[in-house]
């Protein structure tokens, strides 16, 4: 973290950025660089295979998760909201696959119950919701340097798996029987990536903030397509805008003293908007 | 009883030729069975168009035989020495991507995706860019490499796809009414392009289509699926039949 915040006193033109004072804000822009990189890489993916919805009530099931550790007595809920999320995410796939019913009718079932569960659970005998406000809205600003130490690890997980599965993720969002013909399990490519975002999702949370959450994991990609052809600039152009909009967003809302994560999303949703006129331009 | 045993020496051999076998696909969907008992038998350098009324079961016997969905029964290739290969390479043409035409993948992304293992969003290694150039050419699409596959036509992207298909070169290919929504033209481009292929390569096909005049120039065989199969033979034979004139509402 040392070197981290050297760097960040020689680069960065700011007040909080001297030396030996506000570390809160410099570990939030490490942070914010990885997850901004990390949702990036995944967002080309979810808008590709029109998973917008699904991750947005992953964020529900998230926070439900949150709310039965807490019930629990579990000093850190983090880890049952992971647990949570990943039987949400297998439960959607499984029901999505199993019947005939349309993927938007299950996932708005699934994500229904879990946010009435949550806020049953956490209101039960009469108990406030205020002190769930932080998964909300969420806090950057909290983040620990141990918890940074997780997103690196998170980001060589997703890199990793990035390589190893992308090809065959991108043939599936073309066309599964295609897909099938080519020797790819569909059923658990999309287990793989589908549990990826959950863990994804619920450990942003309390950072970023369940009500914005999913516009940060959608509208990088979505700007990004409009003005791009292939693949790879598909990827640069997503995780730019992604990066972009995180660091500057995360600046911002400390002069104008906003919530971060609403802040990173307004600003890539301009991104979203300037793109979309400048679409056509590419063939 | 001495043309019995030849026969069935036959079909476990496929007479010296190379073949694929498909025995006793069933599938069941929820409480309704939508195939049942499917025998076909395909020499390699066959095409075997495939026809049947709306919800006949054409595009789940394809879907049961690339193993997307459950069903009972098997599929075999064996070579020409009768030897049992196991299960065939399949090609796939699907009858319409139904993806998203916003989509930023590139006709090499699309490639390069199917058949390198290396990723395709860090960058083409440039065997891979010349092997998926020669297999463009191979139905003369090579020009179409760096476009978006939401930009092609419906003719262009159906040679893409055959393109695809026949890449590496499948035992079997499976054409899924390949030329709905196409013009004349492309049409015609497209059956002229399969049939150079299928002698070029000995390929065995099976095609799903509605058009009989097409059927009646380009199948060696047809069936009539409706459930199981109803009829099987040459189109002269398959059109004269009972069960095909029931089918189709036409007066015995």
């Amino acid at each position: 973290m040392e070197i981290w915040y050297r760097l960040v006193e020689l680069v960065m033109p700011f007040d909080w950025a001297k030396a030996d004072h506000m570390y809160f804000m410099k570990n939030a822009l490490l942070a914010i660089i990885l997850v901004s990189f990390i949702f990036g890489i995944l967002a080309t993916m979810i808008v590709n295979n029109r998973l917008a919805f699904f991750s947005d009530a992953l964020g529900h099931g998230a926070f439900t998760g949150v709310v039965i550790g807490g019930m629990l007595g579990f000093v850190r809920p983090i880890w049952s909201a992971i647990v949570f999320s990943i039987i949400f995410s297998l439960g959607i796939t499984l029901v999505k696959n199993k019947s005939k019913i349309s993927s938007d009718t299950v996932i708005g079932v699934f994500s229904a119950v879990a946010v009435a569960l949550g806020i049953f659970i956490s209101t039960l005998g009469g108990q406030s919701f205020t002190k769930l406000n932080i998964f909300l809205v969420g806090d950057i600003l909290s983040i620990t340097p141990s918890e940074i130490g997780l997103l690196f690890f998170v980001l060589a997980l997703v890199v990793i798996l990035w390589w190893l599965l992308f090809n065959k993720l991108l043939v599936v969002s073309v066309n599964q029987s295609l897909a099938a013909s080519r020797g790819i399990k569909t059923f658990w490519v999309e287990v793989i990536f589908t549990t990826t975002i959950a863990v994804i999702v619920t450990i942003s949370m309390s950072w970023i903030g369940l009500l914005v959450i999913n516009s940060l994991l959608i509208l990088p990609a979505a700007a990004a397509r409009n003005i791009t052809s292939n693949v790879r600039q598909y990827h640069l152009v997503t995780i730019l805008i992604s990066m972009i909009s995180g660091v500057s967003g995360l600046i911002l809302s400390y002069y104008i003293e906003t919530a971060t994560g609403a802040t990173i999303v307004l600003i890539s949703s301009i991104f979203f908007f300037i793109t979309f006129a400048l679409r056509g331009k590419t063939s | 009883m001495i043309k019995n045993k030849y026969n069935m020496n036959c079909e476990k051999t496929c007479g010296g030729l190379c073949c694929t076998k498909i025995e006793n696909i069933g599938v069941v969907y929820g409480r309704s069975t939508i195939l049942k008992d499917v025998n076909i038998h395909i020499h390699c350098g066959e095409l075997t168009a495939l026809i049947g009324p709306n919800g006949a079961g054409k595009s789940t016997l394809l879907k049961a035989l690339l193993g997307e969905i459950k069903h009972t029964g098997k599929l075999e290739f064996l070579d020409e020495k009768g030897i049992h290969t196991g299960h065939p390479i399949i090609g796939y043409v699907p009858q319409s991507l139904n993806f998203d035409a916003g989509s930023p993948t590139s006709v090499l992304d699309l490639f390069m995706a199917c058949r390198s293992s290396f990723p395709a969003w860090l960058y083409t290694p440039k065997k891979v860019l010349k092997d998926v150039e020669e297999s463009l050419e191979r139905v003369k699409v090579a020009h179409l490499i760096k476009r978006r596959l939401g930009a092609l036509s419906g003719g262009e992207m159906q040679r893409v796809l055959l393109a695809l298909a026949l890449d590496p070169v499948p035992d079997l290919l499976l054409l899924d009414e390949p030329v709905s929504g196409i013009d004349q033209n492309g049409m015609e481009l497209f059956y002229k392009t399969v049939s150079e292929i299928r002698k070029a390569y000995d390929l065995s096909i099976i095609l799903v289509s509605h058009d009989f005049d097409i059927i009646s120039k380009y199948a060696d065989r047809v069936v009539l699926l409706n459930g199981t199969v109803l009829c099987n033979g040459s189109a002269e034979e398959v059109y004269k039949d009972k069960s095909f004139l029931k089918t189709f509402g036409m007066r015995v």
